[in-house]
């Protein structure tokens, strides 16, 4: 990475009209770019501090007016949001945890060269990602199984992704010495306590990684809980917040403590509801984010890898 | 290949192992590698596998007594019935206008930006713009139809106010069934493109300098550098994903098309997706519906069949 970048710095010196130009749009371009993917995320978060009624009238651009927290106000009140939140932390840790106790060993059989079956067994997994039953025989089988409306099918269906199995697959392959395995197999040691043993604590990049990607996946899931669950009480922050934003359900706070302030009121308040809400939802990810990044980009780099 | 160079370079006892057994004496000295795979063998069984076999539902008529698969044959009535029905050119339509201006328009987008991303000089900026770009891709569906919906607010949206500034009025954009595509698409890029890009750049990253310097005493501009040499460092990496991105051409976004969906679009937002869970789920047709779900699959994998033919051809490259 470093090598190409001297590379065209050096490229630069002997500067073209050409390259001006090229330089100038292209610097152009990127401002634009930068700006059109950040700009939306800060205006969410100011606005959802704003007066609302100068946000409709598109006063605010760059920093917050009339600054309020009637919206934060609100959501706190609201009972809906706890419980999404506390069904989706649930839903992700254990979710998460029975993730890498189901993927990790099986990433590791599958890497071991000797072990004849694995071609198979890859086949019989890759397979479920080009071609699957379908929604209804999927809906069936939760219903006899008695998944339905329980909160354990948050839990148990998506306990291995296909996806996150092949990248720690590809870790294990390529990424932990040969020698110490075969050290380790002279000493007698056995597959499960060379897994617990050496490779597991050689892995914490791949667990961290696919451990993140798993709690992404668990902390957005709205299919699970827009199909199979009808109980308002099982349902994760996702379902909630499409309550919310989406289906425009009034606030249970906002009617109440309205009162006689009539509709402009609530109606003017409910977009920056609706601006609070998104920031409250995100901003566990938004906060994190900065810090998890570069173990995203590490997944992705190891998936890369051909396996 | 790579088995037989591992082989021989193992300890004795290793290789012996390889010897061919049969399958119980096979499961006898590797029942810990076994015991490790099967939780996993089991629950993609489970969840997976039991649901291709419940396709036959497709075939008989549901019976709520007999379950998935008790129920009497039907042929293939319920196709007949999907084929003849007033919605299946429209489903058929929507479906694939959504699937590919996405897929299209998806493919080329982190592309570009990875070209674009690679030409920055000075780690720093470049951090700054991978970093920037590949944040909304964490950001959850439903928080981002929420964010269209507060933008493209025919009045107090933000696009809205922009537009107002050039003087034009407000429109309603997800209500518009010309707009749908593009809002959908436009959206779809900017919360993925970025971090689509990384695998790219990871290709880009090893690209081998002196392919650079011969392309400069050449007399190759930048431009030159990049169609002649960033660009067919990529395509190893492109073919792979188009391949993998074509199997699911017809799944795209339940989610995003159901979530964007409202009365005033419905006549392009409805997709095969989105009819089999009202039909099937809303509607309890059991039957009818995985009869619609099944055409989709098959067409889905006509699509991957036909991009691995292709890949094949065009680069060497290909699934299987």
């Amino acid at each position: 990475m470093s090598a190409t970048h001297v590379q065209s710095k050096g490229f630069l010196r002997k500067k073209t009209p050409g390259d001006v130009v090229f330089m100038l749009v292209f610097g152009l371009l990127c401002v634009a770019i930068l700006f059109a993917v950040v700009y939306p995320v800060y205006f969410v978060m100011i606005a959802s501090v704003s007066n609302p009624s100068l946000i409709s009238t598109g006063e605010v651009w760059l920093w917050p007016k009339e600054v309020n927290f009637f919206g934060y106000q609100q959501i706190f009140d609201d009972d809906r949001i706890w419980t999404g939140y506390g069904n989706t932390l649930l839903y992700s840790v254990v979710g998460t945890a029975l993730n890498l106790v189901v993927t990790l060993p099986a990433a590791y059989a599958l890497s071991r060269p000797e072990f004849r079956p694995r071609r198979v067994l890859m086949l019989f997994f890759v397979f479920t990602l080009f071609f699957n039953g379908g929604l209804i025989p999927t809906y069936l089988l939760y219903r006899d199984l008695g998944l339905l409306d329980n909160w354990l099918v948050f839990i148990l269906p998506p306990a291995v992704n296909v996806y996150n199995l092949i990248i720690t697959r590809a870790f294990f392959e390529h990424s932990l010495p040969k020698e110490l395995f075969e050290a380790a197999m002279i000493d007698g040691v056995s597959y499960l306590q060379y897994f617990a043993k050496v490779a597991l604590p050689l892995s914490k990049a791949i667990i961290s990684v696919i451990g993140l990607y798993y709690l992404v996946q668990h902390w957005n899931d709205f299919f699970t809980g827009l199909v199979f669950v009808r109980d308002n009480s099982l349902q994760p922050l996702q379902i909630v917040l499409r309550d919310i934003l989406l289906s425009n359900q009034a606030f249970a706070g906002g009617a109440g403590t309205g009162g006689g302030s009539g509709v402009g009121y609530d109606q003017q308040y409910a977009d920056q509801i609706k601006y609070g809400v998104i920031v409250v939802s995100s901003l566990p990810v938004l906060v994190l984010y900065p810090f998890l990044q570069r173990y995203f980009e590490k997944g992705v780099l190891i998936g890369s890898v051909k396996g | 290949m790579t088995e037989t160079l591992v082989a021989a370079r193992k300890p004795v006892a290793v290789a012996q192992r390889r010897s061919r057994l049969g399958l119980g004496r096979h499961v006898s000295r590797y029942w810990q590698l076994w015991l490790m795979v099967l939780p996993a063998v089991g629950f993609i069984g489970l969840f997976m596998y039991v649901p291709m076999y419940g396709i036959q539902l497709a075939f008989r008529e549901f019976d709520f007594t007999a379950g998935l698969t008790g129920g009497q044959w039907a042929g293939l009535k319920y196709f007949q019935q999907f084929f003849d029905s007033p919605m299946f050119w429209t489903l058929l339509r929507n479906t694939f206008v959504i699937s590919i201006t996405t897929l299209v328009v998806g493919f080329v987008a982190p592309i570009v930006l990875a070209l674009m991303i690679n030409q920055i000089a000075g780690g720093r900026r470049k951090r700054l713009m991978q970093t920037a770009t590949y944040l909304p891709h964490f950001i959850s569906i439903v928080v981002i139809v929420g964010m269209l919906q507060a933008f493209l607010n025919p009045s107090t949206g933000l696009l809205t106010q922009v537009a107002a500034v050039f003087g034009l009025d407000g429109v309603n954009l997800l209500g518009d069934t010309s707009a749908f595509v593009p809002v959908y698409v436009i959206s779809d890029v900017w919360q993925h493109c970025g971090w689509n890009s990384i695998i790219y750049l990871a290709a880009l990253s090893r690209v081998d300098p002196q392919l650079y310097e011969a392309a400069k005493v050449d007399g190759a501009n930048r431009l030159q550098l990049i169609r002649h040499v960033d660009v067919p460092s990529i395509v190893p990496t492109m073919v792979v994903l188009l391949i993998l991105t074509m199997g699911g051409v017809l799944n795209t976004g339940f989610e995003k098309v159901w979530l964007m969906q409202n009365t005033l679009n419905l006549p392009v937002s409805e997709v095969i997706a989105t009819y089999v869970y009202k039909i099937g789920i809303l509607s309890t047709q059991f039957s009818y519906a995985t009869a619609i779900g099944l055409f989709n699959t098959v067409i889905n994998f006509v699509f991957l069949i036909a991009a691995n033919a292709i890949a094949r051809r065009v680069s060497n490259w290909s699934l299987w």
